[in-house]
């Protein structure tokens, strides 16, 4: 499964946010998108998941194993996606979360919501609420979940932005195993240098467009 | 089509249907057309028979003094105390004190203070025989008093803190108080301070609180009934007096009145409108003159005092009709009754408890639908790629903003052509058009404010719009859903003119039961009245709970 991005960019009111990108992500390849704030990155993370409202608006082809995403509903276009924060649903304890998140098919239910927390080494963790988790546990179940909902390409919004330094590196090494386990194609929005090479991403850059280019060319 | 996109315009037809029929049914029979009486050529007679009403002159300058006087000072009083309790330090649990006056029904408030205010009442009482000398009640014409004093005076203390929530709501994302701290590091005392900044970015989110002010103003038949002027009457009392006359052929004379009515509401509104520039204008000059010396009286002791003492005058009215309601033998001029009885709550088990059932069972089915709309409404709203237009908006408030009084008798003609008059529910239907409004004004802010993200994710988790919305947003949201549905429940209890003319009397609440029994006997209005400000409490109780199990999760 690839995840193919066909002269894709964001406009705001008609305008281009960045160069239109041409780009594809093969299974288990991480491409890390890098530029500098306001060019638009966040936002076309948002249109990859069809978020994007008035007046901003995603153009270009998206297609995922083939299948064009344009109009397909959110929910059914077998996206991942971690935003800055795990945005676990403080109703539900984790294993909730994580049964919120599993397809109903499934029989064995409490053998695989057990099977991801123990990958996590997060066993015993199911009955607790996410208020009571440390951020570094919050981001793994946080992934977990979006795992959990067996995805044909991820989407990663800055997200070990909240964490501190030494929490970052454990928990990208904990991401990098499971992106490459599960040899999904994987988009990343960052401006952390380091967050792109730890996890061995391939680094694009978003070009400026127009006044943008010139405002940012400093 | 997107997710949840049939239910806008369904629910804008539930609260268009009644207001646009209703006037229509109001406007035809002003000119002559009412064929259920056979009258189906167009005429003046029903303006002629309005001209010829002994005292309309009257009616109408005391409708407009009412209407207008009773706002304004409403409005000036509300922002008064919003700004002081932003500026002066440890006063913001003085905003708790308003939330039971708001959530009490009007006619409820309204027999508190006419027992306060008359020369057998409270007021009096304390201040007799020691200091007055009276040992009977004095011949005094209050409550009732001709220029309807007593009538402003409940207004104002009903609708002051609508408008304070209504401020609160709105000043709640501006970060009032860093705004009031850098005005007054310019020099500007705290009153000023808030008004120059705060007040101009709060002002256009409250016209319509204020426009929905006005049009009560204009139609407080309940309130009316039990403070107002008698002889004449305020104009909506006349229109329902009309409307209520056994020889029908006082109906066309009825609905030019409200007609009449309608069409003051809407000159006063547009006035109210044409002076905000004037107004705004000298404001902004004032700030473009800097800040200038602070004024050495103690202004803003009064803006917390003023408004404080409105509201615990409301409370304390409530509190007496409670002590009434046990109370057995109480001779004037004693401020406390000999004896104490509970046989008035016997009543319960009679038509009362009856009345109580109707109300509760009425307002829950009323503020359940009007939630579960304004949710569908909403929710309908994050899958547009545009938030609903204006006139949406326009539509939504329009029930709020047309006086009762000029619409209902239209209602009531289009209920009996639809056999739905005198009916539970034609009153639900009803009382539906009136609900709707405030669940939306009490949960919009709260449901556009929530992270997008909480959708997305569960989306791309693999989730549809209905499961999103039931296993995702009403659990995080619960907490403001349960406030949306405790304001629609105590909305729906209050409503008296709505429940009057749908019900055709037949429909009986405690609103209805408090109006009959106001003038009649103070035990009796005791418990109504009790029992009308207990039991919105209990949806805010509940609401309560709710969100302590939210906070505790």
């Amino acid at each position: 499964m690839t995840l193919v991005l066909d002269q894709t960019t964001v406009r705001l009111d008609g305008k281009r946010l960045f160069q239109p990108l041409a780009l594809t992500v093969a299974p288990g390849e991480i491409v890390a998108l890098m530029g500098p704030s306001g060019r638009g990155k966040s936002s076309l993370l948002m249109g990859l998941c069809g978020g994007l409202r008035p007046p901003l608006a995603l153009e270009g082809d998206v297609r995922l194993g083939g299948r064009s995403l344009r109009g397909v509903p959110l929910e059914r276009r077998r996206l991942g996606v971690l935003f800055q924060d795990p945005l676990l649903f403080p109703h539900l304890t984790v294993a909730e979360n994580l049964a919120f998140a599993l397809p109903r098919q499934h029989r064995d239910r409490r053998v695989r919501i057990d099977a991801a927390l123990e990958r996590a080494e997060l066993q015993g963790f199911g009955e607790r609420r996410p208020s009571t988790l440390s951020g570094g546990q919050a981001a793994r179940v946080a992934l977990l979940r979006a795992l959990l909902a067996e995805p044909q390409a991820l989407l990663l919004d800055e997200p070990f932005a909240k964490l501190d330094a030494p929490l970052r590196r454990r928990v990208r090494a904990f991401v990098a195993t499971m992106i490459a386990d599960a040899r999904l194609p994987c988009l990343l929005v960052t401006h952390d240098r380091a967050d792109a090479q730890d996890l061995g991403a391939r680094v694009v850059e978003l070009g400026g467009e127009g006044e943008e280019r010139t405002r940012t060319g400093r | 089509m997107p997710p949840f996109a049939v239910w806008p315009p369904l629910t804008l037809a539930v609260l268009v249907v009644p207001v646009v029929g209703g006037l229509i049914g109001t406007v035809l029979p002003a000119f002559g057309y009412l064929p259920a009486l056979g009258l189906t050529t167009l005429s003046l007679e029903g303006w002629r028979g309005l001209a010829l009403v002994p005292g309309l002159a009257w009616s109408v300058l005391l409708s407009v003094w009412v209407a207008l006087a009773s706002t304004l000072i409403s409005f000036c009083l509300a922002l008064a105390f919003v700004a002081a309790t932003t500026t002066a330090p440890r006063t913001a649990w003085l905003r708790r004190l308003v939330s039971p006056v708001l959530a009490a029904p009007h006619v409820g408030v309204a027999i508190g203070l006419a027992f306060l205010l008359a020369p057998s009442g409270l007021f009096v009482r304390l201040l007799s025989p020691w200091l007055t000398g009276f040992t009977q009640p004095p011949a005094w014409l209050v409550p009732g008093d001709p220029w309807g004093l007593s009538l402003l005076f409940g207004l104002v203390v009903k609708e002051t803190p609508f408008l304070v929530l209504m401020l609160l709501a709105a000043q709640a994302g501006l970060d009032a108080e860093r705004r009031v701290l850098v005005a007054r590091s310019l020099g500007y005392g705290p009153l000023r301070a808030w008004h120059q900044t705060v007040l101009p970015a709060v002002y256009p989110s409250l016209r319509w609180p204020i426009m929905a002010v006005l049009a009560y103003g204009f139609s407080p038949v309940d309130m009316a009934l039990v403070l107002g002027p008698s002889v004449p009457p305020i104009l909506a009392v006349r229109v329902v007096e009309l409307m209520g006359d056994p020889s029908l052929a006082r109906w066309p004379i009825g609905a030019a009145a409200a007609l009449l009515l309608l069409a003051l509401a809407v000159l006063t509104m547009a006035l109210w409108r044409l002076a905000e520039r004037p107004v705004s204008a000298v404001a902004l000059a004032r700030a473009r003159r800097g800040p200038g010396a602070t004024s050495p009286l103690p202004w803003r002791g009064l803006a917390l005092v003023l408004p404080t003492a409105v509201t615990l005058t409301a409370l304390l009215g409530l509190a007496a009709m409670a002590l009434w309601s046990i109370a057995g033998r109480w001779r004037f001029p004693d401020p406390w009754p000999d004896t104490l009885r509970l046989d008035g709550w016997q009543q319960l088990q009679g038509p009362l408890g009856h009345s109580l059932f109707v109300t509760a069972g009425l307002a829950a089915i009323v503020a359940g639908t009007a939630l579960v709309l304004t949710i569908l409404c909403l929710e309908a709203e994050t899958y547009r790629r545009r938030p609903l237009p204006r006139r949406v908006l326009f539509w939504l408030f329009l029930p709020l903003v047309v006086p009762q009084a000029a619409f209902l008798f239209g209602v009531q003609v289009v209920l009996v052509g639809v056999r739905l008059d005198g009916t539970l529910g034609g009153v639900a239907l009803v009382q539906l058009a009136f609900v709707l409004p405030y669940t939306f004004l009490a949960l919009a802010g709260s449901w556009r404010g929530l992270d997008p993200r909480w959708r997305l994710t569960a989306a791309s988790l693999g989730q549809g719009p209905w499961r999103v919305l039931w296993r995702v947003k009403l659990p995080l949201l619960a907490a403001p859903i349960a406030t949306a549905f405790a304001i629609g429940f105590a909305v729906s209890v209050a409503l008296y003119l709505p429940t009057l003319f749908a019900g055709g009397g037949r429909v009986r609440t405690l609103a209805l039961e408090a109006v009959a029994l106001a003038g009649a006997d103070r035990r009796s209005a005791g418990v109504v009245v009790t029992l009308l400000a207990l039991l919105p409490l209990l949806g805010f109780l509940f609401a309560a709970a709710v969100r302590l199990r939210v906070e505790r999760r």
